[in-house]
């Protein structure tokens, strides 16, 4: 196992100095010859055709050098999996360009290249376009009634149901139905989405890109427009936040890679704040629970049924249904997902995709059954806590949500809580104190990385993976270190780009585990290589040792069971006359010993509202969320990770509304004025409990991922609170305060 | 209207004086950003929603996205690229890295400036205070509590000074 030199310690973030110092560069950040700009003009209707588009006067303008839209595009592919990405649900991807067709508000229809910024913006007010318009389905509540299960998943299907959850439900002595609803909520990342694309000469492009995996927009473009891959290098080495948004390349790829092999310029097109509502959201979604407890609180049926927006050309789903099998313990139990076909754009996974909207509504709703039950609500979870998940019928590789509640309720002051809704008060607030469980799947994937070793003892690391602020190239900085035994200094960490090994997408709470592995695998094989060197040297010390009887420290290899015989790391490539080492490996997941095991990471999450008893306003005022998340490769990287999911949970508790109005069929509040996403006035105190969790079977490095778990059980804590405070279930997010008066 | 009129002015960017000829349709974000490549100036919304544009003017923090370069004529302009002192780090910056107070790092340098420009204004004095003369910069990675232990050392600073 890894010792503990860099691993665990809070190092300071490596492109930290970057990103302070102004110099770290982001997609539209990056210079070319001659670059010119587009700008994208939106749709102005939701659903119909384009009748005609006159972009004469525009193109007048001298320094506009092309209107891009359908009726001008380049050739396309034919099929649909040529525009299928490593995160599209099955059906038939949006073709920005393909055809006159408008299928959702927003929709990309032109596309206007100029030597200015300025120019592009002023030419694109100058493109006349004249639609015709169709009726379009945009009210989710009318159309319910059409719900389907999707034909092929890409998510876990619903698990097939346990035991005989409606009769156990006639029969229990607590009953409880209610629904829970979220709207549609977007991912809003500081920086918009942008490409910029150098032209290269000879049909090759170099492209910059906001995405959380370079290969897939490589994978797209190639799709898209024929490309061969040594054609096309893309790059992302910062990304300003992403949350899933850049889990699929956006339209804007498409754009400015086709001006620039149209033009045979460099180009570059960045989304407005008002585009970034046109792709991509978190799905407004209808939860329907009956929840059955005996006289004692013991849960004796779970029903749970969801209908989630789609759009009408692929059908997205998430993990929303899987929760109670994972949270509770409960022998009878049925499930269902439906998805509701609106035109709208086809939703995105975004942050804890699934688990934040199943959580939320499991845990609002197991709060009311408590209350009914008479139990504390902690109380009532513990009495109610599996021991194994109940969707798979297997045992957790680990689970410390005791140590959770233990730790949380202890900081958090938890057991001085009346029960009573309404029976704490300070001055004219209302206070309330409600809590949550919540958990995130413990995912590895295969993953690749490079690593050379130098004779002037810098080594450098590589995969092809993403850091959108999760913290990526520290951590791996990390674990080359320590296992190599080098000071981090002379580690370098590459990310970002298609020339790199391969690595899956950045998301999923995945990437510590899956590129982590890798990184350490690369190491380890590296080390095998420089003890090989050792022992071709005659009479070495090393001659008859196996590679777990070393280690490296201070940069040298050494005895484990004598330290004193040690040889710098250098010393070893210069007695070979090697100016490097190298090693390259892809870490494949242990799946047959994984499949045996639930893989998890819990939280549990406490929180306090202040509810001023005229006004109806909310102040979160105290968090703690305790998290059991395996091994902590980096604390204060990791604490910050769920300091981001409590101000999201916030976010979606009390703010976050995209406003669908039916009679437009687009979303109203579309930029960042009337969409509110919490502020520096609305986050207060917060603390962050990191539980002991040691699991030796969900990777090598025994780190559970942190980027999901942090938000889970946030925005349902917060609920809990506030019926708490004031005695008021509302049941529809967000909880503003007009919905309490 | 086939050109758009320009007009020169006079800026000191970081230290330097410029020279230069802009149309006067330019923003001053996008004047940095697109023309002068000093891109540490981040636009994240283009409509002083958002305060990633946020830099110095005249020592006073602004948001750059809502207002034409061409108003500036012999101003002085201090952005992310200007607030070390060469390889030395402000203390500001310093305790970004060290409370680690950002994650993707695109909201830095609006929140830096604004900082700066927040003890330069002098009106905060409690932690409430801070927090809402901080609201104008969002960080949509959620790192306020650590933004806020950075203002409150700055602030001390500024009063042991």
């Amino acid at each position: 196992m890894i010792n503990t030199q860099h691993i665990g310690t809070p190092a300071k973030r490596v492109d930290g100095r970057a990103k302070v110092a102004g110099t770290a560069k982001y997609a539209a950040e990056f210079e070319a010859p001659g670059l010119t700009h587009g700008v994208v003009i939106s749709s102005a209707i939701t659903k119909g055709r384009i009748k005609k588009i006159d972009a004469g006067e525009a193109l007048r303008l001298k320094g506009v050098l092309q209107v891009f839209s359908h009726q001008n595009r380049t050739k396309l592919a034919d099929f649909d999996k040529s525009y299928s990405d490593l995160d599209s649900p099955p059906g038939a991807p949006f073709r920005p360009f393909y055809d006159d067709k408008i299928q959702f508000a927003q929709q990309p229809v032109a596309l206007v290249v100029a030597e200015s910024y300025e120019l592009a913006r002023y030419a694109a007010l100058l493109v006349k376009i004249e639609y015709e318009q169709e009726p379009f389905e945009a009210d989710f509540e009318n159309r319910i009634g059409q719900a389907y299960a999707p034909e092929e998943y890409n998510s876990t299907p619903p698990p097939e149901p346990w035991g005989d959850a409606d009769v156990a439900y006639s029969k229990a002595e607590n009953q409880l139905e209610v629904e829970y609803f979220h709207p549609s909520q977007h991912h809003n990342p500081m920086e918009m989405h942008a490409s910029t694309v150098r032209w290269e000469g000879d049909g090759r492009i170099t492209v910059y890109d906001k995405i959380q995996g370079a290969l897939n927009s490589q994978k797209y473009i190639m799709g898209v427009f024929g490309l061969a891959k040594e054609d096309v290098r893309v790059l992302s080495p910062f990304v300003g936040g992403a949350f899933g948004s850049g889990l699929r390349p956006q339209y804007q790829l498409f754009m400015a890679v086709m001006a620039a092999l149209e033009l045979k310029r460099s180009v570059k097109v960045v989304l407005t704040r008002q585009q970034m509502f046109s792709f991509g959201h978190r799905p407004k979604t209808l939860q329907r629970f009956s929840l059955g407890a005996a006289a004692d609180g013991e849960l004796r049926a779970i029903r749970h049924d969801v209908f989630a927006e789609t759009s009408k050309f692929e059908d997205y789903q998430e993990d929303v249904v899987i929760w109670p099998g994972v949270l509770y313990k409960c022998e009878n139990v049925k499930l269902s997902h439906k998805l509701v076909p609106l035109d709208v754009y086809t939703p995105l996974d975004m942050r804890a995709p699934g688990g934040t909207t199943g959580i939320l509504g499991l845990e609002c709703a197991m709060d009311e059954l408590a209350y009914k039950a008479g139990l504390d609500p902690l109380e009532f979870r513990l009495k109610n806590y599996s021991e194994k998940d109940g969707n798979e019928g297997i045992p957790f590789s680990s689970k410390e949500l005791r140590e959770c509640y233990r730790q949380g309720a202890e900081k958090f002051g938890w057991y001085k809580r009346k029960k009573e809704p309404r029976s704490m008060k300070e001055g004219h607030n209302l206070i309330g104190w409600g809590m949550a469980h919540g958990a995130w799947e413990a995912k590895q994937k295969e993953a690749s990385a490079k690593a050379i070793l130098r004779v002037d003892g810098g080594l450098v690391v590589s995969s092809a993976t993403g850091d959108i602020g999760t913290g990526t190239y520290t951590i791996m900085t990390q674990i080359a270190a320590e296992t190599l035994g080098l000071p981090l200094e002379k580690v370098e960490f590459k990310l970002g780009d298609t020339s790199l090994p391969k690595a899956p997408l950045e998301g999923g709470s995945w990437t510590a585990s899956s590129v982590g592995s890798a990184v350490k695998a690369v190491c380890d094989k590296l080390g095998q290589k420089l003890l090989e060197l050792a022992q071709e040297k005659e009479g070495s010390p090393f001659a008859e040792v196996k590679f777990d009887e070393v280690e490296f420290r201070n940069e040298q290899m050494r005895l484990v069971k004598d330290p004193s015989i040690a040889i710098a790391v250098t010393e070893l490539l210069r007695q070979n006359k090697m100016d490097s080492i190298k090693a390259k490996v892809n870490a494949q997941p242990a799946k047959e010993q994984q499949s045996k095991w639930a893989r998890y990471s819990h939280s549990a999450v406490f929180a306090e509202v202040k509810v001023d008893e005229d006004l109806g306003t909310i102040k979160v005022t105290r968090v703690v969320s305790a998290i059991a998340g395996g091994r902590i490769l980096n604390p204060q990287t990791a604490r910050s990770q769920i300091l981001g999911g409590v101000v999201w949970g916030i976010g979606m508790a009390l703010e976050e509304y995209s406003v669908m109005d039916p009679q437009q069929g687009r979303f109203i509040n579309h930029d960042l004025a009337e969409y509110h996403v919490p502020v520096n006035a609305d986050v207060q105190d917060v603390e962050v409990i990191f539980v002991e969790e040691n699991d030796t079977v969900v990777n090598p490095i025994g780190a559970k991922g942190l980027g999901e778990i942090g938000i889970v059980s946030v925005a349902p804590a917060i609920a809990n609170a506030i019926f708490h405070a004031t005695g008021r279930r509302v049941r529809e997010l967000p909880i503003t305060l007009d919905k309490l008066l | 209207m086939s050109s758009i009129s320009k007009e020169k002015i006079t800026l000191k960017i970081n230290g330097t004086e410029q020279q230069l000829e802009v149309e006067v349709w330019t923003s001053l974000l996008d004047l940095l950003r697109e023309q002068l490549h000093l891109t540490g100036t981040k636009k994240g919304c283009d409509h002083g929603q958002c305060g990633a544009c946020t830099l110095l003017l005249d020592g006073k923090r602004i948001n750059s996205c809502l207002t034409l370069a061409v108003m500036h004529d012999g101003s002085e302009i201090t952005t992310i690229e200007g607030i070390a002192n060469g390889d030395e780090l402000h203390p500001v910056q310093q305790a970004f890295i060290e409370h680690d107070a950002f994650q993707c790092g695109y909201c830095t340098p609006g929140q830096i400036c604004s900082t700066i420009g927040l003890i330069n204004e002098g009106k905060a004095k409690t932690l409430d205070d801070i927090r809402d003369l901080m609201s104008g910069n969002v960080c949509r990675c959620g790192a306020y509590s650590n933004i806020v232990k950075v203002v409150q050392e700055a602030l001390e600073r500024s009063e042991q000074a």
